[in-house]
């Protein structure tokens, strides 16, 4: 080492490098949550990954959302994170042939999951279809708006999150804010989302929604039951998406999800892969089944069939 | 000799052990090998005493059930007519022509239905008597395909009647309005 770098001759010295450092520590400082720096504040922001909480932290956690969700909407609001059931995975099965395009599940799942009213976020998408084209996304109308459903010469296919097996989605997300729970249900963790909105270009299903806004939602229209990966209240600039209603479906006994329940044409089916007995199963085995986008290999475990 | 003989009666043992024990395994590979629907429809028999999906009540019109309020004083006319002073709102739009009143509805019993053995069933069963005509339909309403299921989908399901969607004498499902169209993301401020 020279004799001129020794430890005394640059003891004071106020390097370019040193001087970047103590700007950036500042600038740093002053980003932080200052003016309400409550220790609400100061949790949620030092708080860890959702897959390395501890059960305490965890229960922490829901504690804290649950204190300022119900001082938000001014009811008693419960968010839970009930885990995977084991030997379960999702399926959804939807009757090509029956679905007449009355959009009652897009507004029942709003119901359910808490999106923003206004701006609005709309997790199921109709699409109206030509029967003498098939399934012609190119062609595809979302906006339509006769007196009455079904249309001659017209079908209509629903779309929202499909749930893949290799999901690209979650592939793209920088910060691993979003992955494939072992029950097939691939979520989001509000809390984690940058919003740098990768997801979004990725899903080739278009199933992916974005808070560019606070999102609206109504005191009275909250739906209290929640869970910590699905329809717990969201804060701006985050992704959301369909979890098969998580809230519901991973309860024992678990209910089915508002859009089967809504559906007045009973063509949407909902159940475990898994079990030979299943609704679903009964319908990849004996009805014409095909995916959407099958050639990119995505996996999806949303089957379209017809049941006539 | 004596050897061979013995030879021979061990072997036919071994063949006719070999013929139980495939007997016995064919029918349980059999049943492993029967769909879904199959297993429910076997598992399924029709009692006597009710029906055995969880149904809610049929849609009678107010007022109308029991019909034997009014009928258990009338003499039953089996002549097949048009009926020009009462149920003149009917309109049979169900294969109109091959059928009337008096092939579903029980002649001498007016509160029940009538299958086409001569069974009188209930109107909580009517299923079966739709099931007659359109069984692929039936198989997949029993397992849960065709129409609509609430409930839970691990636990107790609620079944609809064929009835509660289709009107048995205009079957084909009425046209809905629709609810309102999505926001154009252009709209969106």
């Amino acid at each position: 080492m020279p004799k001129s770098e020794s430890r005394e001759s640059h003891a004071f010295r106020m390097s370019r490098r040193k001087m970047m450092k103590g700007v950036a520590a500042v600038m740093g400082a002053l980003a932080l949550p200052e003016k309400d720096a409550s220790a609400v504040v100061w949790e949620s922001f030092f708080q860890k990954h959702f897959r390395e909480l501890k059960p305490e932290e965890m229960q922490k956690v829901l504690a804290r959302l649950e204190k300022e969700y119900s001082g938000q909407f001014r009811k008693a609001v419960k968010v839970r994170a009930t885990p995977p059931r084991e030997g379960v995975l999702y399926g959804y099965g939807l009757d090509l042939s029956r679905c007449i395009g009355c959009r009652r599940c897009v507004y029942a799942c709003v119901g359910e999951n808490n999106q923003s009213r206004n701006p609005q976020i709309h997790y199921i998408r109709v699409l109206q279809l030509e029967k003498e084209r098939g399934v012609d996304l190119e062609e595809a109308e979302h906006y339509y708006n006769p007196k009455t459903v079904p249309e001659k010469g017209h079908f209509y296919m629903p779309v929202q999150c499909h749930q893949c097996e290799s999901p690209p989605c979650t592939k793209v997300c920088p910060v691993q804010a979003t992955w494939k729970e072992r029950d097939g249900i691939v979520v989001v963790d509000y809390n984690w989302c940058i919003g740098c909105r990768y997801c979004m270009a990725a899903c080739p299903y278009g199933a992916r929604h974005f808070n560019w806004k606070k999102p609206g939602l109504p005191e009275g229209e909250m739906n209290p039951e929640t869970h910590y990966l699905g329809n717990r209240p969201r804060p701006i600039g985050v992704v959301e998406k369909c979890t098969y209603c998580i809230q519901r479906v991973r309860n024992t006994p678990g209910r089915y999800t508002a859009c089967v329940e809504i559906c007045p044409v009973g063509a949407r089916k909902f159940g475990n892969l898994l079990d030979p007995e299943s609704e679903i199963r009964y319908v990849i085995e004996n009805k014409r089944v095909f995916i959407l986008k099958e050639d990119l290999n995505t996996r999806p475990k949303f089957y379209y069939f017809y049941a006539t | 000799m004596k050897k061979e003989r013995m030879r021979r009666i061990l072997a036919q043992a071994v063949a006719a052990a070999f013929l139980c024990l495939a007997a016995s395994g064919a029918p349980a590979a059999h049943k492993e090998e029967g769909t879904p629907g199959a297993k429910k429809g076997a598992a399924e028999p029709h009692t006597p005493h009710g029906p055995q999906f969880a149904v809610p009540k049929p849609p009678f019109t107010p007022g109308i059930f029991p019909c034997s309020d009014c009928h258990k004083e009338m003499k039953p006319n089996p002549t097949r007519r048009t009926l020009t002073e009462e149920h003149t709102n009917i309109v049979l739009n169900h294969a109109q022509g091959q059928r009337w009143c008096l092939d579903c509805h029980d002649i001498a019993n007016r509160d029940k239905l009538r299958l086409a053995s001569g069974e009188r069933i209930n109107h909580e069963e009517s299923y079966r008597l739709c099931g007659q005509c359109h069984g692929d339909k039936y198989r997949d309403w029993k397992s849960g395909v065709h129409g609509k299921r609430t409930g839970m989908w691990n636990g107790e399901k609620q079944y609809l009647l064929c009835v509660h969607c289709h009107n048995p004498h205009d079957p084909g499902f009425k046209p809905l309005q629709p609810m309102p169209t999505p926001v154009r993301p252009e709209s969106i401020k």
